[in-house]
Formats: structure tokens, C-alpha cells, sequence
């Protein structure tokens, strides 16, 4: 039997005739062990991945239309969430983790971060009225000073949901081995490693099923925000030169992905305000990134489970916050799920921050928008940059 | 075990019984005051953890109530809004009695309300505020803070 290959025409016109084959990653599991990548390439066409959690580096680019006398304003609030307003007269980007203004803050510690960018955008998306507020400082061409009206994401003449890093590939583990609790964005960590907390879809999540980035790149087409989006930049931070597992895994935090789509069609079930106790606010956002089954490599990939998955144990107490690379071990996100990971020969309870529940509903959606053929695959431009693209540690030199 | 949160009242004249060592020693109930506010001739105010097995706690709050004391319970106040509950998983961290859990394996999480003694501690904590302090509790909460 000759080795499988197949195009992104030949899997798109098997979508469109019905006749494509699509499961999430966490049923690929199966398939993969059960069957060996080979034939599980033969069988299946497109594998659904998902993640939703709080994902800083999210925000959204917005115009909002002019009035008489014309304002080019240089200051802009939502519902007092300061906005960046350098871009040009009414245009102006939201970001997830700015709080209001006059928001306590962490002055009384832990702060609890009720509102922010992110809460706003969640508004916008579900409907609800917004107060605009804008000042400027009068030019010859754009008289007015200020501006104030109440706008919904209907009255925007644009609105583009721009997030420079999303859907990070694998994430640390959290544990506090300092005497005092911390709160951190990584939630609140009991002193003296009493708790650890983790957060990725592990097995589900879209970049530890494409680990060398074979599929994704510009133009891939995802579920974004519970409507369509694109990956248009590899993310932020996004760096490939790590240490990884035999199958190709990052054991550490690696790739990101900078997504965009217009906010109009997302939802805000899909696009959640959030609160972090002590540390922010910032936004979840919900990712499904759909993975072509070109051959039985990405079989291989996306077979990859919960057990093969590892991600290193960090000091939240000190080490991160003064920039010391230390790990007090490596564990399987299988033993993070499992509720408790040993820690200096010691059994430490672990919660997750990421919904496994959502993200495997963002995966079975986008099954069903594909299987409905109302979902085709895009063929990047460009592939994310791989390890030997970009110099630095791991890299092939 | 039995494990909930309890506020009592105490009217002026309660009988100088030992009420609190009574209940411990008849009905084998562990307690926990988590305030206490009782001065003589005045009304008084306890807030108390019972721990016991339900059939003894639920005598020994009939104890209290037969010797005048008027017993609200300080639990169910604490209720998830499965609307806004996004299903993250990291209020299963703080829950000191497992009324919030994982369930394994598809992790989903859990909310036992009977567990629930209302201890507030995963309010804070969740990202989208999906646990929430009932009305009457805030009104409770004002009158023991004033
Ligand atoms: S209030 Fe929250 S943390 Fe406390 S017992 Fe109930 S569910 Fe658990
Ligand atoms: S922290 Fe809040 S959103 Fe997350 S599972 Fe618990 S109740 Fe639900």
C-alpha cells in the first residue's frame, strides 16, 4: 500500500459532496490507536480541535462613525475602559486586559477586576448598549472636543476582533512555594505548593495537534468567538525553539496564534468577560482550529493524547516573578486531569483554568459546521514559523 | 458528615444555660464560631459551623430553637448560575468540601448544593462571578457586619 496523501482541494471537495470524514482530537485518540496513522490518515479527512480560556493578547479594532461638527478624537472610553485612540479620527482598539478607570485596582488586595476591555467587548457582542465617551483637542478640519453616545456593536460601522496571541501551544503548571498566597494569572496559589494549577485543552487544544505547524499558518480558516475567523500572524511570543517530546510536543509554553474576524458575527457565549481575583481582568475567548488529515503524520499528530502531553512545574511564588528558568519537575496533562501530580515527593491537588467541557463543544460545533459543508478549509499562505526558522535555544543550528 | 453554616439569634433573655456546650456534649456536634456577638441584656448573634452527622445536627438545631434561640442557615445562600458558569474547573481548587468537583472523565464540574455550607470562598474566585451570594444573604451579611 502506498503512503496516503491528500490536497486541501481533494479534502474540500469531499466536504463539499458530504462525504468528508471529521472528528474532534479527543476522538482521534482512538482512532489513531486502534487503527495506526497510516490508515487512520486513509479514514479521516479533517480532526476538530478546541480551546476556551482566558487569553490575554485579545482585543478588538473598532470605528465609530462621525457626527457634526466632525471630531478627530484623541482620548476614547467604553463604559470607562480607556481605549487606544492614536489610529485616526474615529477608530480606535479595545484591549481585553485594560480595566476601568477608576477601578480599585489591587489598592484593596486582592483587587477583583469586576470590569474591563474584555467585559466590554462581551457587551458589545451580546447586544447590550455601551457608553462612548471621546475627547479631542479641536483641529480646523475636525471641530469638536467630545463625544458622548451610547452605541451597540450594531451602530459600529466596524468592528474587528484582532487578538496579536491566542491559543498558546501548552502552558505551565503553577504551584506556590512561597510561605504566602499569591494571586496570579494563573489563579490563586495556596502557599507551600498546596494546589497547582494548570491551564491548556491538552489533548484538544488546536496547536498540540499541529506541533511543527504543517497545517497552520496565514489564511487557516478557525472557529473564532463562536463565528468564523483566521489566523492572519503567528502570535506574539510565539517560539518554537523549546524542548520537545519524540512526537514532536512542546513540553513548555511554545507557539501562539494572532487570529482575527469580524466581531459582528461572534457570540458572547464564545467571547467572555473575565475577573481574575488579584491579578486582572481579561477575556476568554473560545478557539476551534480544524486540522486536514493530509497524511499519516498528521494522523500521528493529531493522535496525540492527554499522556503524551508534558508541561513543566513553576514556581509562581518567586521564580517567575524574578525571572529565575527553574521547573520542580515535568508532568503528563493525564496526571494533571487525574486531579493530583507529585510535586518534591509530595501529592499536590490540581485544578484546571481551561474548559474541557468547551472546548470539546468548539470542536464538535466545528465538526458539524463541516459535516453541514458550511465550513471549508483555507490553505495558509504561509505556514507558523517552525524551529529552524527562527535562531535561539533548540534551534538546528 | 454534615457540615453547614448557621446564624442564631439569641433574644435578650435567653436562660443562662450552656447552650453551645449542651449541644456538644448531647447531640455530638462539632462546632466552629465564626463570630460571635453576645453581650448581657442585650440581643445576641452567633455565627456557627456545625459538623455532625444530619440526624444530630437537625436535633441539636431543635435544641436551640426549644430553648428560644432562632436558627438561620447560612448555606444555600451560595447558588451557581449555570448560565454564566463556563465549566473552567478552578473554584474546585478553593472548595474546602468538594461541593464543587470534576467529574472524570470529560471534566465536567460538578455543583452539590447539600455539600455547599456556604463558606463563600469560590466567589471571588470565579472568573465570570457564576457563584453568587443570594439576596437575602447580603442583607444577613450587612446586619452581622453592622
Ligand atoms: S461556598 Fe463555594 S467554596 Fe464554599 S463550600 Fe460552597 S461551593 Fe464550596
Ligand atoms: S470557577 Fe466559575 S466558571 Fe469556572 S467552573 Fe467554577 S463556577 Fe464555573
Amino acid at each position: 500500500m502506498s503512503n496516503i496523501q491528500k490536497t486541501y482541494e481533494e479534502i474540500n471537495a469531499r466536504i463539499r459532496s458530504g462525504e468528508a470524514v471529521v472528528v474532534t482530537a479527543e476522538e482521534m485518540v482512538d482512532i489513531v490507536r486502534a487503527k495506526g496513522p497510516e490508515q487512520a490518515a486513509r479514514e479521516v479527512d479533517v480532526v476538530t480541535t478546541g480551546t476556551f480560556s482566558p487569553m490575554c493578547s485579545s482585543g478588538a479594532f473598532f470605528n465609530f462613525g462621525q457626527m457634526t461638527p466632525t471630531i478627530k478624537a484623541s482620548k476614547v472610553w467604553l463604559n470607562k475602559v480607556s481605549c487606544y485612540a492614536g489610529l485616526a479620527a474615529v477608530d480606535a482598539y479595545i484591549g481585553a486586559t485594560e480595566p476601568t478607570e477608576d477601578d480599585p485596582l489591587n489598592k484593596i488586595y486582592p483587587g477583583e477586576f469586576r470590569y474591563g476591555g474584555g467585559h466590554v467587548i462581551e457587551d458589545l457582542v451580546a447586544g447590550r448598549k455601551v457608553f462612548l465617551e471621546a475627547k479631542a483637542y479641536g483641529t480646523d478640519c475636525y471641530l469638536a472636543r467630545k463625544m458622548q453616545k451610547e452605541v451597540t456593536l450594531a451602530d459600529l460601522p466596524y468592528a474587528l476582533l484582532c487578538n496579536p496571541r491566542n491559543a498558546y501551544q501548552n502552558y505551565n503548571c503553577a504551584v506556590n512555594l512561597s510561605d504566602k498566597t499569591v494571586y496570579t494569572y494563573m489563579g490563586m496559589l495556596k502557599p507551600h505548593c498546596r494546589n497547582a494549577n494548570f491551564c491548556s485543552a491538552g489533548e484538544l487544544s488546536p496547536l498540540l495537534n499541529d506541533p511543527h505547524y504543517q497545517t497552520i499558518g496565514m489564511g487557516t480558516r478557525i472557529f473564532l468567538g463562536g463565528g468564523i475567523g483566521y489566523v492572519t500572524w503567528h502570535g506574539s511570543q510565539h517560539n518554537p525553539n523549546v524542548p520537545r517530546t519524540e512526537g514532536g510536543v512542546p513540553r513548555k509554553p511554545a507557539g501562539t496564534i494572532m487570529v482575527q474576524g469580524d466581531l459582528k458575527q461572534m457570540s458572547a457565549k464564545w467571547l467572555r468577560g473575565v475577573s481574575i481575583m488579584g491579578y486582572g481582568n481579561t477575556m476568554a475567548v473560545g478557539i476551534g482550529v480544524p486540522i486536514p488529515i493530509l497524511n499519516s503524520k498528521m494522523a500521528a499528530y493529531t493522535g496525540v493524547s492527554d499522556a503524551d502531553i508534558f508541561t513543566q512545574v513553576i514556581d509562581y511564588g518567586y521564580d517567575y516573578s524574578n525571572g529565575i528558568a527553574r521547573n520542580y519537575g515535568e508532568v503528563s496533562y493525564a496526571q494533571l486531569k487525574s486531579g493530583s501530580i507529585e510535586v518534591n515527593g509530595k501529592q499536590v491537588p490540581t485544578a484546571p483554568l481551561s474548559s474541557m467541557v468547551k472546548a470539546r463543544e468548539i470542536a464538535e460545533t466545528l465538526k458539524g459546521w463541516i459535516r453541514d459543508r458550511k465550513f471549508l478549509l483555507n490553505q495558509p499562505a504561509q505556514l507558523l514559523p517552525d524551529a529552524d526558522m527562527i535562531g535561539g535555544e533548540g534551534s538546528k543550528k | 458528615m454534615y457540615n453547614r453554616i448557621y446564624i442564631l439569634h439569641f433574644p435578650k433573655n435567653t436562660s443562662n444555660e450552656p447552650i453551645i456546650y449542651q449541644l456538644v456534649k448531647q447531640y455530638d456536634v462539632e462546632f466552629n464560631i465564626l463570630k460571635a456577638d453576645i453581650l448581657p441584656q442585650r440581643d445576641g448573634l452567633m455565627i456557627l459551623e456545625l459538623k455532625g452527622t444530619k440526624a444530630n445536627v437537625v436535633k441539636g438545631l431543635e435544641y436551640l430553637e426549644e430553648r428560644g434561640v432562632k436558627v438561620e442557615r447560612l448555606a444555600a445562600s451560595v447558588r451557581r448560575d449555570d448560565e454564566k458558569c463556563f465549566q473552567c474547573g478552578v473554584c474546585t481548587g478553593v472548595c474546602p468540601v468538594g461541593a464543587l468537583s470534576l467529574h472524570r472523565p470529560d471534566m465536567a464540574v460538578l455543583f452539590d448544593p447539600d455539600k455547599c455550607t456556604g463558606c463563600s470562598l469560590c466567589v471571588p474566585i470565579c472568573p465570570v462571578r457564576a457563584m453568587e451570594l443570594s439576596l437575602g444573604q447580603d442583607a444577613l451579611t450587612e446586619e452581622i457586619g453592622s
